[in-house]
Order: C-alpha cells, then structure tokens, then sequence
C-alpha cells in the first residue's frame, strides 16, 4: 500500500517539484499525493479529512508557517508524520537538530526525500517536540472537535483560567477547552498574557479597570474585562505586578 | 590575481563640488582661524574681536578658493594624486597673493598685519592639513579593508533567495525548459553584479535591467501573488549609481509586502528626474510585524552606508508608511558619465 503524501508549500513551483520528484522515488517508495495546500490555514482545513500519513511542509508559509501547522496538527487523534522543507534557515535547521525532527533542505534531492518519508512513516509527531523546536509564539489555540481542528486567535483571547485538567479559553464570543499547562502558555505569550492569579491569565489589552472586592482578603481586587461580563480576582501576590504591567500598556 | 587588482587602492582627490567637502572645508577653516584668534588673545572679548578682523580678509579668500576649485574639479581630478596637490596648493597660493595685493592695494596701513610671506605659509599650511585629512578620510571609507567592507554590503542578497530561485529553476527543467534557460541566465546576471567591482558606478538603464531580472525570477516562484508595476517612463537611464543601490529595495518590498500575504501584493517601482536629482520610489503593501523586522532595517542602513561612501551628504534615503503602503524613496545627484557622448548611441 503506498503512503500517503500532504503537500504544504507557498510556492507552486516548489510544490511541482516535490511532485516530481515523489514520482522519481514511486518505484522505490511508491506514493500517493492526497492534497495540496498553499499554507498552513488552508492544510489545517484540508489535512484531518485527507488521511494523509505524512506532511511534507514548508517553513516560511503566510498566514501561517509549516511549523505552528505541525503544532496544530499534533493535537488530531492520528497526525500526520511532519517533515519540514526549508531553503535556507539556519535557525529552524538547528532547532531540528536538537529535536531530532526531520528536515529537507531546498533544492531537494530524490534520495533524502525517501530516506526522509521512509523514516517519517513509523514516526509518531510529538508535540512537546515540536514547541521545543518553535522559534516564535503561536498565532492560534486549537482544539480539536470531532476530527476538525478549530483555531482561537491567540489575539481574541480575553483569558485563560486552569480548570481541574483543562484550560479555559475565553474570547469574546465562545469559550473553549484546551489541553495545555496554564505554565506553559503564560511563557509562551509572555507579552501578552499576565497572571493575575494562580489559575488565572488576562490579556493585557482587554483590561479595562479595576474594581474593588469587599469581603475576600486574599484577593482585595477584581479585574474587569473587554468583551466578557466576568470580573476575575487579583489574588493579593500578584496585585503589584498587575497593577504595574497594565499601567505601562501602550 | 584579481583579488590584487581589486584591493589595489589609489589617492584621489576630493570632491570639491560636493557639499560634504565644501562644508567640511569651510568648518574646518573658521574652526582653526577662531583657534589662533583665540590663542594670540588676552581674553575671549578681544579674541573675538581679532577672529572678526581676520574673518573680512580670511572669508572672501576661502569662498573664492572653493569656487576656483569647485570649478577646477574636473581638470584637477584628471592629473595624478600629487601633481593634484601641487596643483591645489598653486591655486590657493595665486589666490593668497590676489587677496594680499587687493587688501594692500585698499588700505595701505594694513600691510603691516597682512604680511605677504605669513599669509601664504598659513594658507598653505592648511590647506596641506585639509588634503591630508581628505586623504585619511577617503582612505577610512575606501582603502584595501573598506573595498571589503564594500564588498560585502553588496554581496548581500538573501541566501532564501538564491535556493529558492534554484529550486524553482528545477521545477522548471522538464516542464519549461525554455524558461528554466532564461531564469538561469537571470539569475547568472543578478550574480554577476553582486560580485562585481564593488566601487564602480553603473548607468540607472543597468540597474533597471537588474531589477526586471530580479522580477522575473520572483514572479515564477510567486506567480499571481506578486504584482509590479513599473513606471519608468521619465527615469534618466543614464545616470550613474553604485550598483545594488535599488534591488535590495525591490527585494525587501517582495520580501516584507508580498511574501507574508495570502493574497495579490501590489509593488510600485517608479524612478523618475527631477532637475539635477534623481528619485526613485518603492512601494508595497504595509505589514506590521514585518517591516520593524531586522532584516529590513539591515538593508535600508546598508544602502544608506553605500551612498554615504559613494555621495557623502547629497544623497537620501527616507522611508514612510501611510494607508497601508510603506513606501521607500532614494534621492540621489544626477550625474553622468564624463565621456557620455560615447554612450549616445545606447
């Protein structure tokens, strides 16, 4: 049975030659092309359904780039193997090494793309993994809903508050239940979430004031929001770090 | 052997019509008659007192000298480097004399402060300090290691760029071998030029032709997304500028405008003369995030060091984004080349 191939490239040219050269290694490695995208939305879209095995990706994508796609994909109950194709970026190359994830290089040769798709086959995408190889902060959440993967704009986000196993995220117009440590996230959007409670990260450009919280002394303030009816406390320890944070907002 | 060649470095001359040159002279001139002014003086009132006295016979001088020379510029720049200096100091010495027998000539008591011998040594002291501090500061900008420096400015085209371009010239072989000819012979033009002499001016007809090889390449590896347009209708192709002055401009719109967005990016590319300037515009459509980015202030700074070295303080390079375009001028001093008639068949 040949494997399943999702191509994800910007550039037509760079996708007819993959094609191209698939064809090249069928004999050795026989293929099936099961879609094309020409970024990371539209293969998020297109990727779930396809069944593809492996993804081969670019980097540098607009709208969104090969590696927040595989970051996204990696929630899905049966991801697709990811290998990567950049042209020249040192960068991603050196976090992959230390990753161990694997990488094409453009121009890409016939032979390393085999050895590559024979070797994604029986990889399992790990998404710790792929953070660790993130360069940048994520556009988007995602969560994935009946083998669809719906995306949160990380820029809608009024907050993200820790519940039991899940985190919460609110916007304006929904909330959503993400698996991901509430830790993890607050470093990942350093500059645009803050901690305002132990379980609890507001973004700093929907604060819109405080209000007082008479009768609860551990946390003597409630912060109120852009968007949302809800009023979070301040717990007392963070107080002076909200407090300073949102004054130097721009 | 070429390495040599190219590390080879002559004196030359400086510049007299160029308004860095002229100001630096006149700055230096005042500078050093206040200096002794204030030397010979008691105190800071007759000091000034004496720089004023010295400034109705030291002013018309100086502005006559940068005037005979500024109009000597192109002769001077003909003879070799110390029969110039031979020759500037002459000027500068008749004029000395011209200046000692008019002041005679008006008042006949002031013989005893102007005294012929003394004017002509400190004229040509400094003048002599002035050529060699000219000389160091050409040598700063333009000797073995600043050719280097030069050099690697211009070498400067994105790594990306080039494995791309390859890329997209293999993708090309089977189904279009015609146009896979053609973009290897773009992209062989494009090298070529960036490892080029690095201090030789180019007419502005060539650096189009770069820029539209530059296009094409980027237009097969962008199709639709990538949409130039060109208005070069009034451009003077024969103005001269260093090379790779324009197509890290065009490369940063393609790269910051058009290749982040999903949909059609629209770059404007218009060079035009106006009087004695030429101007040149870029635009593209304005993203956020991707204009601050490092790269692209790397290349505006590099493009401005190069015409800093090449024009001192004739030539600007300013940058601005309104109603989502960022847009990039370059105005430079139209010139051309001395023997143009050469060219007029072109």
């Amino acid at each position: 049975m040949s494997l399943r191939v999702f191509i994800v490239d910007d550039e037509e040219p760079a996708r007819a030659r993959l094609k191209e050269l698939l064809e090249d290694i069928a004999a050795e490695l026989p293929t099936s092309l099961v879609g094309e995208a020409r970024h990371g939305l539209e293969a998020l879209e297109q990727v779930p359904g396809s069944g593809a095995q492996v993804l081969l990706a670019d980097i540098h994508m607009p709208g969104m780039g090969g590696l927040e796609l595989a970051r996204h994909l990696a929630g899905l109950e049966q991801p697709p193997a990811v290998v990567f194709v950049t042209a020249h970026d040192r960068h991603a190359v050196e976090a992959f090494e230390l990753n161990a994830i694997d990488y094409l290089l453009k121009p890409v040769r016939a032979a390393r793309l085999a050895a590559a798709l024979k070797k994604a086959a029986v990889a399992v995408p790990d998404r710790a993994q792929l953070a660790r190889a993130a360069q940048s902060a994520r556009e988007y959440l995602s969560v994935v809903e009946r083998n669809r993967i719906v995306l949160v704009p990380v820029r809608d986000i009024v907050f993200l508050r820790a519940e039991q196993k899940y985190v919460t995220v609110r916007t304006a117009a929904r909330e959503h239940l993400i698996e991901e440590p509430l830790v993890a996230l607050e470093r990942e959007f350093a500059g645009r979430l803050v901690r305002i409670h132990r379980n609890c990260l507001v973004a700093r450009a929907a604060v819109r004031g405080f209000e007082r919280n008479p009768g609860d002394d551990e946390a003597q303030w409630l912060v109120v929001l852009e968007g949302v009816p809800d009023k979070l406390p301040v717990s007392r320890r963070q107080w002076p770090t909200v407090r300073e944070l949102i004054a130097e907002k721009p | 052997m070429p390495s040599i060649r190219q590390n080879a470095y002559s004196d030359v001359l400086p510049d007299f019509r160029n308004l860095g040159v002229i100001a630096r002279v006149l700055l230096a001139v005042n500078a050093a008659a206040l200096t002794a002014a204030l030397f010979a003086a008691r105190d800071l009132v007759q000091g000034a007192d004496q720089f004023v006295q010295a400034a109705t016979l030291l002013e018309p001088l100086l502005l006559a000298c940068i005037v005979t020379l500024a109009a000597a510029s192109p002769l001077l720049g003909r003879l070799a480097y110390w029969k110039g200096c031979a020759a500037v100091l002459a000027i500068v010495a008749l004029l000395t004399a011209a200046a000692y027998a008019a002041v005679s000539a008006i008042a006949a008591d002031a013989s005893q402060d102007a005294n012929l011998a003394r004017m002509l040594a400190l004229s040509a002291v400094v003048t002599a300090l002035l050529l060699g501090y000219f000389r160091l500061l050409a040598k700063a900008y333009s000797p073995a290691h600043a050719e280097a420096r030069l050099q690697a400015l211009q070498a400067r085209i994105r790594p990306h760029f080039l494995f791309n371009s390859l890329n997209t010239v293999l993708s090309l072989l089977r189904r279009d071998p015609k146009r896979a000819e053609r973009a290897l012979e773009d992209l062989a033009d494009l090298f070529r030029t960036l490892m080029s002499e690095p201090r030789q001016f180019v007419r502005l007809a060539d650096e189009i032709a770069l820029l539209e090889r530059y296009a094409a390449l980027e237009q097969l590896r962008l199709g639709e997304r990538l949409q130039i347009s060109w208005e070069l209708d009034a451009a003077p192709v024969d103005a001269l500028l260093p090379p790779l002055v324009l197509q890290p401009l065009l490369e940063n719109a393609v790269h910051h405008g058009v290749e982040p967005g999903t949909g059609p990016g629209a770059v404007l590319v218009r060079i035009e003369r106006r009087g004695d300037r030429v101007l040149a515009r870029i635009e593209n459509p304005y993203i956020e995030e991707q204009q601050k980015r490092a790269g692209n202030r790397m290349a505006l700074d590099n493009i401005r060091e190069r015409l800093l070295l090449f024009f001192d303080a004739e030539a600007r390079i300013s940058t601005s984004s309104a109603g989502g375009i960022y847009r990039v001028e370059i105005e430079l001093p139209y010139r051309v080349a001395a023997r143009s008639t050469e060219r007029t068949g072109t």
